[in-house]
Parts: structure tokens; sequence; C-alpha cells
């Protein structure tokens, strides 16, 4: 009989990987790459084919420099690749999303020690920098190839509409995603059906995207009046696509389940803020990076008590 | 509304759930551990040569915290060796020839119980010790101190780990066992209060058991969900009666005695027929096992003869088990012998056994929010890697009880446990010297004090 192998207990273990967790985020992520292709046309999906390829390449690379372990097979590099395409609109210059991608994973990932090391979510860190550097580029919105409201002016958000004034697309087409934006940020149907195969996979908990959501309505719903403004408000720009698929990051928010939803509320109140007083239409990319910067905190203060481990 | 502990789900693969225990036929040897409980290792009292039968006394317990050790089979006594316990650790056995014959000892005879001091002495006579698999002496256990009360005696039948089913059988056949071990124990204790904790994945224990709870209205049963670890002490005090056990203590802080329900039952066959623990049921299970089943086997049996019982293996064993998957230890031979406390004997295929690679930490937080205790292994193993003893001390690495839901859940494959168990280590390595230090010190200043 070959050699018994000895290890410390426990001797089985559950399937799940960090690849397998990445790779139900990406399954979870395609049907907005999808609506995006069909809402802003094919040209989507060379944007979020740039952001991949030069995600992974970079992380390639970067790895070979620094002399690492190559991680490009756990798959966040693939996540944050498509994650950052999906916040660009359609018609982004490629060079400008390449230097997205490779800002994202080099300075905001690889320096800070890789995966699960790095403090801020890369990929909002990445839609905040290209939209101070490119905002004439980046910044605004495509109108939807497939438009059942061919009035909308060209460039311009329901955020920006609602800022300077013009007339609003139907909430049903803010539903379905027919309005100006980045790719994968317009079609809530799209996203709503990633949210609900990440609760199911358990790669998420479904509180977190809900608080941060109902945080922005409620605010949005005490300070406007309006119900039908408060919709707007939670159906426009990035709120949906960051409520699901960015303050959900591990790596950068509190681990405790109590220490989520106190992030997810954080960004919420920020978010509002932003969207309310700011010079910038949009704040959920702001958002994480400034509640990033207070997860520590959060960790600490929402830590676990150990069973009967009150002082005695 | 009651709240449970967080937990994890775990296969179930209670293969053997419905197959009544089968005996087996004396070994030809048997090489029994004097180390089988908690405490210090009994003394052998029989020399090379001597004959002996089931049932009779070889070795007697060296203090109170030890436990008596019978002869599981006939035979000559053939020598005292050394044997490797599961646990890797050496330690002194005595082998006995058996003759094939299994004849008991003619001096068995039962034991007459009519107080505590009575029935505690007879649980001591009895060799019972936790057969839950920890091995902590039942005599040490039932003896309640002056002042203290009981209020609830829970007996676990959670049986939480996968592929263990010697439990269920307990339940199922020995019920009555149980039930006289349960009523002695309580008329003698005064205990007015019995719950009797099963998973609800064992329908015919579950039957049987509230079968057994109709006669006798101090019994009730609780049917708790299969989350892993439903069995832990603590889980199982918290979840039946909602008492939080505080770190560093035990039930009977919070009036709570837990015991297994094997271990009732070994004590209910002992006052009834005075037969003391020289059998234990086996659950024989695993990928590689061919005919998996529970066996019931002679205490020192090898697990060489007891997997040749059940047929042999039928694949390659990557790992043999004592115990289930999630704490048992895996030995490096199959000589080593089954003990009191041994519930499973379990050999796994490569297939079975994790398989998953170390990477990067994601900060998931899968382990902290599936802790059943609370705990924070992530926050250990990087404490553990700075040698930060103080942040381990404050972390409370001393209340884990390695469980394995860490290890278990753990996306990137990281040995949580392994560390847990390595911090414990440390944590208590410094602990003692400190507390040697102090000593120390105190001493020097009392002389200091008396030198004027």
């Amino acid at each position: 009989m070959a050699k018994l192998h000895i290890s410390s207990s426990p001797h089985i273990s559950s399937k799940r990987t960090t690849q397998s967790i990445m790779l139900d985020v990406v399954i979870a992520l395609m049907p907005l790459l999808i609506a995006g292709c069909i809402i802003f046309g094919m040209r989507s999906l060379l944007v979020v084919g740039a952001s991949v390829v030069a995600s992974v390449g970079s992380e390639y690379i970067f790895c070979l420099i620094t002399k690492k372990k190559n991680t490009i097979f756990d798959l966040s590099a693939v996540v944050t690749g498509v994650i950052i395409g999906l916040n660009l609109p359609a018609t982004a210059p490629i060079w400008q999303v390449i230097v997205g991608s490779v800002f994202a994973i080099v300075v905001v990932k690889g320096l800070f020690g890789g995966l699960g090391q790095n403090f801020a979510n890369p990929a909002a860190t990445a839609r905040v920098f290209l939209l101070i550097c490119f905002s004439g580029t980046l910044a605004g919105g495509v109108t939807p190839k497939l438009s059942s409201a061919p009035d909308l002016v060209a460039g311009a958000t329901p955020l920006t509409v609602m800022r300077d004034g013009g007339e609003l697309p139907s909430l049903l087409d803010m539903f379905l995603g027919l309005r100006g934006g980045a790719i994968g940020e317009t079609c809530v149907l799209a996203i709503l059906i990633g949210f609900a195969y990440l609760v199911i996979r358990r790669v998420i908990n479904f509180e977190v995207p809900l608080i941060y959501v109902a945080t922005v309505f409620v605010l949005s719903l005490i300070a406007d009046n309006s119900f039908s403004v408060a919709l707007y408000q939670v159906l426009s720009g990035g709120l949906m696509l960051g409520a699901v698929f960015m303050i959900t990051d591990y790596a950068t928010t509190p681990v405790t389940r109590e220490g989520k939803m106190v992030f997810a509320f954080g960004c919420g109140l920020i978010t509002y803020l932003i969207r309310a007083y700011g010079s910038y239409p949009e704040g959920v990319s702001f958002a994480i990076l400034l509640m990033n910067i207070l997860t520590p905190y959060i960790q600490k203060w929402t830590a676990k008590r150990p069973f009967g481990g009150a002082k005695v | 509304m009651r709240f449970f502990l967080n937990g994890i789900h775990v296969p179930h693969r209670k293969n053997t759930a419905s197959m009544k225990a089968v005996r087996m036929p004396s070994p030809q040897a048997v090489t029994i551990p004097m180390s089988m409980h908690i405490g210090k290792a009994a003394k052998p009292i029989v020399k090379v040569g001597d004959r002996v039968y089931v049932g009779t006394l070889i070795a007697e317990a060296d203090g109170y915290v030890s436990s008596p050790i019978y002869s599981s089979v006939s035979g000559v006594v053939k020598g005292i060796v050394d044997v490797t316990l599961p646990i890797g650790a050496m330690c002194r056995a005595i082998k006995i020839e058996s003759d094939g014959e299994m004849t008991p000892d003619a001096d068995i005879s039962v034991p007459s119980v009519s107080n505590k001091a009575e029935l505690i002495e007879a649980i001591r006579k009895s060799g019972t010790v936790g057969l839950g698999g920890a091995g902590f002496p039942s005599h040490v256990k039932f003896n309640v101190p002056e002042g203290k009360n009981v209020s609830e005696l829970i007996i676990n039948g959670a049986e939480c780990e996968p592929y263990i089913t010697s439990d269920t059988r307990t339940m199922v056949d020995k019920s009555d066992d149980m039930l006289y071990g349960i009523q002695r124990i309580c008329d003698l204790l005064n205990i007015n209060r019995v719950i009797i904790g099963i998973e609800n994945n064992k329908a015919e224990a579950i039957a049987s058991m509230k079968k057994m709870a109709e006669s006798d209205s101090r019994i009730e049963v609780d049917v708790l969900p299969s989350v892993y670890p439903q069995g832990g002490e603590k889980v199982l005090v918290y979840h039946t009666t909602g008492k939080v056990i505080p770190a560093g203590k035990l039930p009977l802080d919070v009036g709570c005695i837990v015991s297994n329900c094997t271990t009732v039952a070994a004590i209910g066959n002992y006052l009834k027929c005075g037969i003391p623990l020289v059998n234990k049921c086996v659950t024989v299970d695993g990928g590689a096992v061919s005919k998996p089943m529970n066996v019931i086997v002679p205490v020192g049996t090898s697990l060489s003869d007891l997997f040749e019982f059940v047929g042999g293996f039928k694949g390659e064993p990557y790992k043999v088990l004592i115990g289930g998957p999630m704490m048992g230890q895996s030995v490096e031979s199959l000589d080593t012998p089954v003990m009191k406390n041994t519930n499973a004997a379990l050999a796994l295929t490569k297939a079975e056994c994790k398989g998953k690679t170390e990477t990067a930490c994601i900060h998931c937080g899968a382990c902290t929010n599936r802790c059943p205790l609370g705990l924070d292994p992530r926050a250990f193993m990087r404490a553990y890697r700075c040698d930060n003893v103080e942040e381990l001390e404050k972390l409370r690495v001393d209340i884990c009880m390695e469980c394995g839901c860490c290890s278990y859940v753990c996306p990137a494959a990281k040995p949580l446990v392994e560390t847990n168990k390595l911090s414990k280590a440390k944590l208590r390595a410094y602990l003692a010297e400190k507390r040697a230090k102090a000593e120390l010190e105190n001493k020097k200043f009392g002389e200091e004090k008396k030198n004027g």
C-alpha cells in the first residue's frame, strides 16, 4: 500500500476557490455586456475586450517584472477589466481604455501587494481617474442606438438632464437601459439578473446593494419630496452597477456582514451628497473610493465578539 | 424566537445510517493503549503471560482524572509495548493475544448503586470516557461539586460530522441502555430536565428518541438544523438552552452537563449488566472502503484488522482517519488501534480530500462570518505570522474549538485551523511563562520583605 498522507484537520473542503468566485462574477456581468451591445452597438464589445486584455496583460507583465507568481488565472484581472469596460461609454477611445485598465491593475492593485492587499477598488479608482483625465471623451453618455426617445440629447445622461433641465426618458426606458450612459450601467434589468445570480451563488449578501440603493432613494425622497425623482435617482448613473458589482468587492470593503452594511450606507450617503451638491453629476465611484479609506475603521467598529468572551 | 450560531453546510454522506452494527469476531491480537482519555495514562497491572478474559481489569486509573482499562478479548498478555496514538504521540499499550473464545471474566457483577457516591464510583469503574471523541473521564464530569446545581442534562446526539453514524445507531438500537443510564443519573444527581439534541437529518434516531422520551417526563427531544458544528459543546448548549458558556468555563458553570448519547448508553449498560467499556461501535466508511458499515469492535483492534473485516479497500486510500473528516486525525499507519473514544475509521480517496492550492487571501470574510464562536481566523493568521502573542490573546484564539469551518470554506485554501492550533499552543506557552515569571517576582518580593 502507498504511504498514507497526514495533515491537520479538516480533511475535506468546499469546492469554492478564488477562481470560481471570480468566474461567478464574470458570469453575472455577462447580461450587462449583452445589454450594452444591444443598446449601444457592437463597439461596446471592443471597449470591454480592450480593457480585459489590457488588465490581464498588465497583470501578467507586472508579475513577470516583480518576479511574483503569475496570478492571471485567479480571474480577478478579468473581473476588473470587464467592470472598467462596462463603466465607460461605447465611444471611448481604445488607448484611453487601456490607460485606465493598466492604471487599475498596476497602480491601484499591484503596487499595494496584489489581490486582496489593495485598499481602493481598482475599477472605481480607474473610473474616477479616467473621468478626471479624459472628461471630454469619457464623462458623458452616448445616445442609445436602440431608443424609443429619439429626441434624447446626444451626450446627455439623465443625471445631467436632471441637473441642467431637459426631457427625461420614461421610467420603463430607464429600467431597460434605453438612455445615455456607460455600456454596463444603463440596463437595470440586466444588472438585476446579475444580482440574482450572485445572491443565489452566495457570492454577495443581498442586503449590501439593497441598503446602498435604499439610502440614496430615501435621501432623495426626503430632499426632493418626489417619488419619481427618487426613482430616477436610483435608476440613473452608475448607481445600480456600483451597487451590485463595485461596493460588494471583497478586498476593499469590511469583512463582516454588519461592516459591509455600514459601508453600503456610507456609500449611499456620499453618492447622494455628490449628486445633489457636487459639481460632478455622478458620485458612485467617488463614494466608493472615499468609503474605502474608512474600511479599516468600519472593520474595527464592527468586529465580531468572541462567543462568551466578555471580560470577566 | 431562537437564534442559531453560524456554521456551515457540509455534505452528510451518512451512507451507513440504516445499517445495524455488526459484531466483529475477535482479532488475533489487540493492542490496548493506556491513554484513551484526557488525563493521566492508566497504570498496567498485568504482566507478560497473565491470562485475561473479556472485562478483566488490566490497567488501573492513575489518579483522579484518569480511567481504568479492561481487556476486550480473552487470551494471554504478550507484552507491554509502545504504540503511536492517532494524535501522533507515543504511548504504552498492553498487547494481548486472543484465544478467539471471547470468554467473559467470571468476576463481572452488576454494581449496586443507591446514592451519588456509588454512582460516580460505578461510572469510574465502568471505564467510561467521553465517547463523542474527547475522551474526558465520565466520572469526573458527572461528579458535580457540592453547591453546583445542574438544571439540564444535555444528551449530544447531533452527530454533525460527515460519514459518522455510530451515535445514530446507539440512539436507534440502544435506547433502552440510554434510558436506563439517563434515569439512574437523573435520579441520583437530582436532575429534572434532560434535552436530547439531534440534527434533523436523522429521522430514525429522532423517532426512537421521541418514543423513549414518552416513558419519562423529564426527557425531551430537541430537533436541530443540520448545520455543522451542531454537536460542538458550546454550540449545543446555546441552541438547546440559550445559555452562553463564558470563555474558559465549563457547561457546569451555567448549570448544564453535556454528555454524548453513546456515553450514557455505555454507563447504562454497565449499571445494568456490569460489563465495562470494552467494545466500541465504529463507522467504517470512505470512498476507499469496499463495504461501508457499522462495526462493534473490541478496543485495541488494529485498523488493518478492522478494514479487513469490512472487505478491505476497493480503491487506494489517500488518507485514513480516526474520527470524522472535519475534526478527525489522519494516521500514518494501519497499526493504529481502535480506542474507547473512536467513533469512525475512514479511508478516503484522493478525490474526497481537499485538493485546493493556497492562494492570496481576498478578504471575503467567509472564515469569520461562518465561525460559530465569532472569531476571526484571518486575524489569527496575521498575528501568528508576526509572532504577536499579545494580539492572539486579545483576539481570544483560546476559545477556538478547531471545528474546521474556517478552513472548509476558505476559497484561498489557507491552513486556518492548523494556524489556530499553533497559535493556541504559542499562547499557552506564553501565558505559562508569564505566570512563572510572576511567581518568581512574587517570591523575590516576599524574600526582600522578609529580609527587611
